[in-house]
C-alpha cells in the first residue's frame, strides 16, 4: 500500500467514504476502532477473497530442456528417438535400448524421486472414499453413483515426490541438448 | 577466534574426496550428531549439482573449450580449471588435459612433487600443476563448499582431520599437511585411513562395539580403495579395566585398487571383441569400462545370473546402428577378477616382483603383482611378530605360526560391495588360519563402504576432544640414517653403510625422540644428504641403535634426506658435528632437526629433496 503517498484530495474522499461506512457498517466501525488503538485487524477479516482467475499458464521450457539434456547425456534419449527404427532388426534395437534404459533410469532415479500413486498390486480391488484426489486417481468405465467407489486397480500411477535438478549457470544455453563433438 | 563448532573429517582419496562433520555442540558421548557434507560441483558445462563424493580429478581446459559462464561455481565466478564430475567426463574425451591420481603422485618417490609435472602426457602449451598443487585445489574446493554451507563456521576455524593411507611415507604426510596448511586449515591432524574406517565402525555400532570384540583380538583392516590397497593390524588390549585399541602394524603402499579391476575386465572384453574383428577406440573403451563395472556388480551380487549383456554406445548420433553389444559371463569375471585379484594361494605365497623404491621413469609405480591375496600373505607373514611384545599377547600366537593370526576382519572400500569378493577374501584368510589350527576370523560388519573413512575421521575429531575410545599406535616405522662405517675402505668398493636409529617405532603425536649419542658431520654452506631408512618390523630398536646389516624385508630404503647449515658467522666448508633429532608433530608428521654440539640453534632436515637432485 502506498497511502502515505496519496494526495490530499484522494485522502479527503477516503475520509468521507470511511466516515459513511463507520455509520452504517458495525463490523467496519469496530475494525477502524482497532486500527485507531494501534491494533491491526486480523488479516482474514481485512483481505477479501480474490476472484478465481482462469488458471492457465505457460510453463517455462528451461527445466524441460534441462531434463531432456540429462536424458540425452546419460541415456542417448534424443539419439534414440531421432533414429528410424524400421531399418533395424529387433536385436539391434534391443542393444541400443539397453543404453537408453540404463541411462534414462539413472537420470530418473537421481533427479526425480518417483513413487507409485497407489501401493496396492495392479488387479487388486480397492475402495475410494468421498473426497479422493481426482488428479491422482482417474475413474474409468462405469462411472456412476456416489462415493465410496469400489473398483479394480488397472495402473498404479506414478507421482514425483521430489525433484532436484542441477543448478544452471546464468547465461547457459539450455537449448543445446548435446553439443556437436569435433575431435582434433 | 570463534569457538570450534564442528569436527570435520576429509577423505582426500585417490579417486574420490568425501567430507563429513560431527556437530560438537550437539553431540554428547555416544549420541553423535554427524552428517556427510554435500559438495557442489560442475556435472556438465554450466550445471552445478551437489554430490556426496567429489571425484579427485582436475581438468585444465583450453581457453576456447569452455565458456567462462559454463565454469561458474556457487562461490567462484569462473575458475580457470574444472574439478569433480565434469573434470572426469571431459578427461575421458581429452586425457592430455586431465590430472588424475594426484595422491599417488604425491607419494611417488621418483618425482619432484612440487614441480609442475601433471598431466604427464600434456603438450607444452598446457600449464601443468604439481601433485602438491592438485591436492591443494581439491582441498580449496572442499573448503569453499563447506564455507558456503556454513557461513558462520568457516572451515579454517574448525578441527579438521585429514586422512592419509597408513602406508604413506613421511614425505607424503608432510606434503599433505603442507597442502592443507596452504589452504588455511591450521587446526589439522592426520589420521590413517584404515583407522578412520575402524572409528566409523565404532561409531556405527552405537556403543555396541565393546560387545563385539574382546581383549586379545587382532583386527585386520583391509581397505581397498579406488587406487590403493592399505592393510593395518589393530590389537584389542585392556588398560585400567577398559578396552583399548592399539594399531600394531601397517602394510606397504600398494598401488592397486578397484579401478584396476574394472579396467582389467574391460581389457578382457576388448580382447574378446578384437577376436571377433571389432576394435575399440579409447572413448569406447571408457564406455566399456563403465558397462563392465555395472555388469560385474550384478554378477558378483546375484549368484543365479550367468551372463550380463554389456553394450558400448556409438560415439556418433546413430545409436542403433553403431552400438556394440557383447556380454560379460560369470566365467570371465571369475577368471579375470576373482582369480586375477583374489587367487586362492597359501599363506607362504609372496607377490611376484616388488615395486622398486625409487623409479626414475616418469609413471606411477603400480603394483607388479595384481594378486591382493599374495600382498596380504606377505603382510601377515612379515608382521608375525607384531604383537610379541604387546602386554597380554605373550603366548597367544603359537611359536610355529608363520604369519600373524587375525581374529577379526574389517573390510572397507566400494569393491567390497560385491559380497562374493568379501567372502572370497575372508575365505582365503580362514583357510590360512585353519592350516595353522587357528580359529576362523570374524567379520566386523556394518560400515558404509564408500563414506566410512570421512565419517570415521570426523568421529575421531570428536573423540580426541573427549573421552571416547582412541586407537593408539604412533608411527608405524622406526627410522634410521645411513652413516659410513668406521671400517677401513676397500679400494673399488663403496664404504659400507650402517643404519643409525634416530626415531623408534611407535612415536606418538606431539612427542620427541631422544638425541642419539652419535654425531654426523655437516659441511657449512653446502647441502648434505643422508641415506634414510625405515623399518616396519624392528619394534625394539632405540635411538642410537646401529644396524650393521639388514635384509630388504626388514629395513627398506626411503628417499634421501638433506640438511643445509647456513654459513652465517662460520667458515664455509667447515665441518660441524651435529646430532639428528626426531619429533612427531601434533599434526602427525615426522620432523627431523640437526642439533649442533654447541649453541641453541637447530636446522630443519628436509625430506623432499628430489627437486634439486
Amino acid at each position: 500500500m502506498n497511502d502515505s503517498k496519496s494526495s490530499f484530495l484522494s485522502r479527503l474522499a477516503l475520509a468521507l467514504r470511511a466516515g459513511w461506512r463507520i455509520l452504517v457498517d458495525g463490523e467496519f466501525a469496530s475494525g477502524v476502532q482497532q486500527l485507531e488503538r494501534g491494533e491491526w485487524p486480523s488479516p482474514v477479516a481485512a483481505v477479501a477473497e480474490p476472484p478465481k482467475a482462469a488458471a492457465l499458464r505457460d510453463t517455462l521450457p528451461e527445466s524441460a530442456l534441462q531434463l531432456l539434456t540429462l536424458l540425452q547425456q546419460e541415456g542417448r534419449f534424443v539419439d534414440f528417438l531421432e533414429e528410424n527404427v524400421t531399418a533395424y532388426s529387433d536385436a539391434d534395437i534391443g542393444g541400443a535400448a539397453r543404453v537408453v534404459h540404463e541411462g534414462c533410469r539413472k537420470v530418473i532415479r537421481e533427479y526425480l524421486h518417483i513413487e507409485p500413486v497407489r501401493e496396492e498390486a495392479e488387479g487388486a480391488r480397492l475402495t475410494l472414499p468421498a473426497g479422493f484426489d481426482a488428479t491422482a486417481v482417474r475413474l474409468t468405465g462405469n462411472v456412476v453413483g456416489q462415493p465410496p467407489f469400489t473398483g479394480t486397480l488397472m495402473h498404479r500411477g506414478w507421482r514425483v515426490r521430489q525433484i532436484t535438478l542441477p543448478k544452471l549457470a546464468e547465461g547457459h544455453d539450455v537449448r543445446v541438448l548435446a553439443p556437436a563433438e569435433v575431435e582434433l | 577466534m570463534s569457538e570450534v563448532r564442528y569436527a570435520v573429517g576429509i577423505d582426500l582419496g585417490t579417486t574420490h574426496c568425501v567430507m563429513a562433520a560431527v556437530d560438537l555442540t550437539a553431540s554428547d558421548r555416544d549420541a553423535v550428531v554427524e552428517r556427510i557434507e554435500a559438495i557442489p560441483q560442475l556435472t556438465a558445462p554450466g550445471a552445478v549439482e551437489e554430490r556426496l563424493m567429489l571425484p579427485s580429478f582436475l581438468y585444465l581446459p583450453h581457453p576456447d573449450e569452455l565458456r567462462a559462464e559454463d565454469r561458474v561455481l556457487p562461490w567462484d565466478e569462473s575458475p580457470p580449471f574444472v574439478i569433480g564430475e565434469l573434470a572426469r567426463t571431459m578427461g575421458g574425451r581429452t586425457p592430455i588435459r586431465l590430472v588424475a591420481s594426484a595422491k599417488s603422485w604425491l607419494c611417488h618417490p621418483g618425482v619432484d612433487r612440487r614441480a609442475a609435472i601433471l598431466p604427464v602426457e600434456a603438450p607444452e602449451e598446457v600449464a601443468r600443476v604439481s601433485p602438491l598443487q592438485a591436492s591443494m585445489r581439491y582441498l580449496e574446493h572442499l573448503r569453499a563448499a563447506w564455507d558456503q554451507q556454513h557461513p558462520d563456521a568457516p572451515l579454517t576455524e574448525q578441527d579438521v582431520v585429514l586422512t592419509v593411507p597408513a602406508s604413506f611415507d613421511p614425505v607424503a604426510r608432510e606434503l599433505t599437511a603442507e597442502a592443507a596448511a596452504a589452504v588455511g586449515l591450521s587446526q589439522l591432524v592426520l589420521l590413517e585411513e584404515p583407522q578412520a574406517a575402524l572409528y566409523h565402525w565404532i561409531l556405527a555400532s552405537g556403543g555396541e562395539w565393546r560387545k563385539q570384540v574382546r581383549v586379545g583380538d587382532i583386527i585386520l583392516v583391509i581397505d581397498l580403495g579406488g587406487g590403493t590397497t592399505d592393510f593395518s593390524l589393530i590389537a584389542v588390549t585392556e588398560r585400567d579395566g577398559s578396552l583399548e585399541l592399539v594399531r600394531v602394524a601397517v602394510g606397504d603402499h600398494i598401488l592397486l585398487g578397484g579401478d584396476n579391476m574394472d579396467l582389467a575386465l574391460a581389457h578382457a572384453i576388448r580382447a574378446k571383441l578384437a577376436e571377433q574383428g571389432t576394435s575399440l577406440d579409447p572413448w569406447q573403451l571408457q564406455g566399456l569400462t563403465h558397462g563392465c563395472r555395472n555388469a560385474k556388480e550384478l554378477l558378483l551380487s546375484d549368484a543365479s545370473v550367468e551372463c550380463v549383456p554389456v553394450v558400448v554406445p556409438s560415439r556418433g548420433s546413430r545409436l542403433i546402428g553403431g552400438t556394440l553389444r557383447t556380454e560379460l559371463t560369470r566365467e570371465e569375471v571369475t577368471r579375470n577378477l576373482v582369480e586375477g585379484f583374489f587367487p586362492r594361494v597359501d599363506a607362504a605365497a609372496r607377490p611376484a616382483g616388488r615395486a622398486r623404491a625409487a623409479l626414475t621413469k616418469l609413471g606411477l609405480p603400480y603394483a607388479q603383482d595384481a594378486a591382493m591375496s599374495r600382498h596380504l600373505a606377505a603382510f601377515l607373514g612379515r608382521q608375525v611378530g607384531a604383537t610379541r611384545d604387546l602386554e597380554g599377547f605373550a603366548g597367544r600366537l603359537p611359536d610355529s605360526a608363520t604369519f600373524l593370526h587375525p581374529t577379526a576382519v574389517l573390510f572397507n572400500g566400494g569393491v567390497f560391495k560385491a559380497q562374493s569378493l568379501l567372502e572370497r577374501t575372508l575365505g582365503i584368510l580362514n583357510d590360512w588360519l585353519a592350516a595353522e589350527n587357528a580359529p576362523p576370523a570374524r567379520l566386523l560388519a556394518g560400515i558404509d563402504l564408500d563414506l566410512a573413512v570421512a565419517r570415521g575421521a570426523a568421529y575421531y575429531g570428536y573423540v580426541r576432544r573427549g573421552d571416547g575410545v582412541r586407537i593408539r599406535g604412533g608411527t608405524a616405522k622406526a627410522y634410521y640414517v645411513g652413516v659410513e662405517s668406521a671400517m677401513p675402505a676397500v679400494p673399488g668398493m663403496e664404504p659400507p653403510i650402517e643404519a643409525l636409529c634416530i626415531a623408534p617405532f611407535g612415536m606418538e603425536e606431539g612427542t620427541q625422540a631422544q638425541l642419539p649419542p652419535q654425531e654426523v658431520g655437516l659441511v657449512i654452506g653446502e647441502p648434505v644428504r643422508f641415506r634414510f631408512f625405515g623399518s616396519s618390523v624392528r619394534r625394539t630398536d632405540q635411538v642410537g641403535t646401529v644396524l650393521e646389516q639388514w635384509t630388504p624385508e626388514e629395513v627398506e630404503e626411503l628417499e634421501e634426506i638433506e640438511a643445509t647449515l647456513p654459513a652465517e658467522d662460520r667458515q664455509p666448508g667447515e665441518v660441524v658435528p651435529v646430532r639428528l633429532h626426531a619429533a612427531v608433530t601434533e599434526v602427525g608428521t615426522l620432523r627431523l632437526e640437526a642439533v649442533p654440539r654447541v649453541g641453541t640453534e637447530t636446522w630443519k632436515v628436509e625430506f623432499d629433496v628430489r627437486g634439486e637432485g
